[in-house]
């Protein structure tokens, strides 16, 4: 993948994350000043955690919670809707990305509404929403400082909590002098998030709608809980009379006080403060206004099928797991050409399409560190270990890898084939001009010297060893 | 006398046959008979790891035929262990002897630590050490606890290094940050890996380590080949050589 994913929601076809990877790293200095703002993130969430008794305790509730809840989610489905039914909001359901978009856009379309605002929401962004209305004749206005940053830059965000991580606060700068008509270098925080501040203000004054993702769905209640800091959502949803809650079928918890175990990780694991800013429970709309929520599956009834892939579902959005993310920290969101980056979008991208999103799953050491991070117990680098076997499977390894691997499969299986290649090679790479030892062939070889190649082996120098002692 | 299975991984017996020798001293020191079978060559790993299930099965199935009869299988490397006993479920299982294979195969600190209750070790190793926490032995064997997790802080290199007279382990900002090694990583993400690489190592340098030390020899193959290339003050060594000559100069 060459540039990032555009805003009109087309990701380029086939991502090669190990070279849109190379590009990021090329600028060494902004490369590692992501990698320390991502790990400062990480820090505040270990202190957060620390201060929270039985943290891991904790993440076995939760994920006890999210396994008990998927096993039964159309019940608590049902529930759900039945529940909000009663409470005045109306429920759609979306079997997928187009669905949601028709329903969301009939809403709209049925009301005469042109102006939307909308808080941040990783499932719009899923079905491409923004671009989809404003082919419409919507104007679209997303209210959360980062993703309105990235949306004027016509990007999608680089990281799911922190849309515009990727940016250094200059290129805002210059961003808003030309957007927003601040002064030419102003780069001061303060400054350009009152400029922001100003400019969102209009556009919720304006606004005959507002769009907000959520959370937490309460299947006993038939309430839905978002969580922002900016408090955009709150002022998304009262400013205007129509109110739109667009979520997942898996953001479903059983009853209220599951949110007691919920809302305690999420925002410890996301930013590392203790609790969201703002966290607004909707039951129904208010009381001259109207209430859609919008549900929708879009392939996660597929994935809860798959026993391998399942637990996956259960994921928060936390981000955590990107934070910690070794690789994605030093290669930056856009590298993985998918709408939810990192560990957890390297499982789910692939999921949506194999094909495209092949180099996903190996682009991790497979350290574990998401695995350990993440406040749902999601088994991430088990899964995607998982995934490069299915890869394997359907045939979506690069030939030349598969053809690595096989050969080196049939070497090991025989002691003696085996030592004759090491022999050979312990040989043969010494004996090499270095010219052609580090080759173009030789990927090790580029920053890295070669291991040495010892004149004897284990087995030859276990023999002496046995036979003096 | 204690009687183990000795599993050497491929890259050892062919590029860090020392860090073999090491191994054998160290536990024959502490009074255990080594065993080594010729006949073994390499975990399934890299073929595993890159999904290639089939080509690592006969490799798990001959190592369930060398290794069946021993009662521990020691091995001076966490990756290659953790690849016994959280991955080749998918091969063995219910094949007799598999469910004593895996509980029984373990890393070499791990083996001094739970299996023979040590440490008492005699030992001086007056140098400043940084310890890199392998991914693996760290995430899939729990070697340690790991800075992610609440629990309470334990961490079994550690333990035995600290027995070591002389043995400084300094402090490092990023305590057990991932190498960039990662098997086939190394090559597929070179950039990415090599970037890793060397921040590992400036996390070593600033913390004022002479001596990076792990027990996996994979990850400090690949911080070397960095190390050599950047001519970098800094030299790396395999846990086991660590505690050999330790122990040797007591
Ligand atoms: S996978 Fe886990 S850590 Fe990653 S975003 Fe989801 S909940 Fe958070």
């Amino acid at each position: 993948m060459s540039a990032p994913p555009s805003a009109t929601g087309e990701l380029e076809r086939t991502v090669d994350h190990a070279a849109a990877a190379a590009r990021f790293v090329a600028d060494d200095a902004k490369a590692h000043w992501h990698d320390q703002a991502l790990w400062w993130v990480r820090k505040k969430r270990d202190a957060a955690s620390a201060a929270v008794p039985d943290w891991e305790a904790l993440r076995d509730a939760a994920a006890g919670l999210k396994a008990h809840t998927l096993s039964r989610l159309g019940d608590y489905l049902d529930e759900f809707a039945r529940n909000a039914e009663a409470r005045g909001a109306h429920v759609h359901f979306a079997r997928d990305a187009a669905e949601h978009n028709a329903i969301v856009h009939g809403i709209l379309q049925e009301r005469g509404i042109t102006r939307l605002v909308k808080s941040k929401s990783m499932l719009t962004e899923e079905c491409h929403l923004n671009p989809y209305l404003e082919a419409r004749g919507v104007t679209v206005t997303d209210t959360d400082l980062g993703e309105r940053i990235v949306q004027l830059r016509h990007e999608p965000p680089s990281h799911i909590v922190l849309p515009a991580i990727h940016l250094k606060k200059e290129e805002i700068g210059e961003l808003f002098h030309r957007e927003l008509g601040t002064a030419e270098g102003a780069s001061d925080p303060k400054v350009l998030t009152e400029a922001a501040r100003q400019h969102l203000r209009q556009r919720f004054l304006e606004a005959e709608a507002g769009l907000t993702g959520v959370n937490f769905a309460i299947a006993e209640t038939g309430g839905v809980v978002v969580c922002t800091n900016e408090g955009n959502a709150d002022m998304g949803s009262t400013l205007p009379r129509v109110h739109i809650a667009c979520m997942g079928v898996e953001k479903l918890v059983p009853r209220r006080e599951d949110l007691a175990v919920f809302l305690r990780l999420l925002a410890r694991s996301a930013t590392g403060q203790p609790v969201t800013t703002y966290t607004t429970h909707f039951h129904g709309p208010r009381p001259d206004g109207e209430l859609h929520i919008v549900v929708v599956d879009n392939g996660r009834s597929r994935q809860l099928a798959d026993p391998v892939f399942r637990r996956s579902l259960s994921c928060i959005r936390c981000g955590a797991c990107m934070n910690t993310c070794p690789v994605f920290r030093r290669s930056g969101g856009y590298s993985y050409g998918y709408i939810v980056p990192g560990p957890i979008g390297s499982i789910l991208g692939p999921a949506r399409d194999p094909a495209g999103h092949r180099t996903l799953p190996f682009a991790s050491s497979l350290c574990g560190s998401c695995s350990d991070v993440c406040p749902v117990r999601i088994d991430l680098h088990h899964e995607l270990w998982a995934w490069r076997k299915e890869l394997v499977k359907r045939g979506l390894l690069p030939w030349r890898k598969r053809a690595a691997m096989k050969l080196a499969g049939a070497v090991l299986r025989f002691a003696w084939l085996y030592r004759l290649a090491g022999w050979v090679a312990r040989r043969l790479v010494p004996a090499l001009p270095r010219r052609l030892a580090y080759g173009r062939w030789n990927a090790w070889g580029r920053q890295r010297e070669l291991p040495p190649m010892p004149r004897q082996t284990f087995r030859q120098l276990y023999r002496s060893h046995r036979d003096r002692s | 006398m204690l009687t183990v299975g000795l599993f050497i991984p491929c890259y050892i017996e062919q590029l860090y046959p020392e860090v073999g020798l090491a191994t054998v001293r160290v536990l024959e020191r502490h009074g255990v008979r080594v065993e080594y079978p010729e006949d073994q060559t390499c975990c399934g790993q890299p073929m595993s790891n890159t999904g290639c299930t089939e080509e690592a099965r006969p490799l798990a199935e001959k190592f369930l035929r060398l290794f069946r009869g021993y009662e521990h299988v020691v091995a001076p490397s966490g990756s290659c262990v953790s690849m016994v006993r959280n991955h080749y479920d998918g091969f063995l299982a219910g094949q007799p002897g598999f469910d004593h294979l895996k509980r029984s195969t373990w890393e070499l600190c791990e083996f001094l630590v739970d299996v023979l209750k040590l440490p008492r070790l005699e030992g001086a190793f007056p140098h400043k050490v940084g310890l890199h926490q392998s991914c693996h032995g760290l995430r899939e064997l729990r070697l340690g606890s790991g800075s992610e997790r609440r629990v309470a802080p334990f961490n079994k290199v550690q333990l035995l290094l600290s027995e070591l007279r002389g043995l400084q382990l300094v402090e490092l900002a990023r305590q057990d940050e991932c190498c960039g090694f990662g098997g086939t990583f190394a090559v597929q993400e070179e950039a990415v890996s090599c970037m890793m690489g060397r921040d590992r190592l400036a996390d070593h340098e600033r913390a004022g380590a002479e001596i990076v030390t792990g027990v996996d020899m994979s990850c400090l193959m690949h911080l070397d080949g960095l190390i050599r290339r950047e001519r970098r003050p800094l030299q790396v060594l395999h846990v086991a050589q660590l505690l050999d000559r330790a122990e040797a100069a007591a």
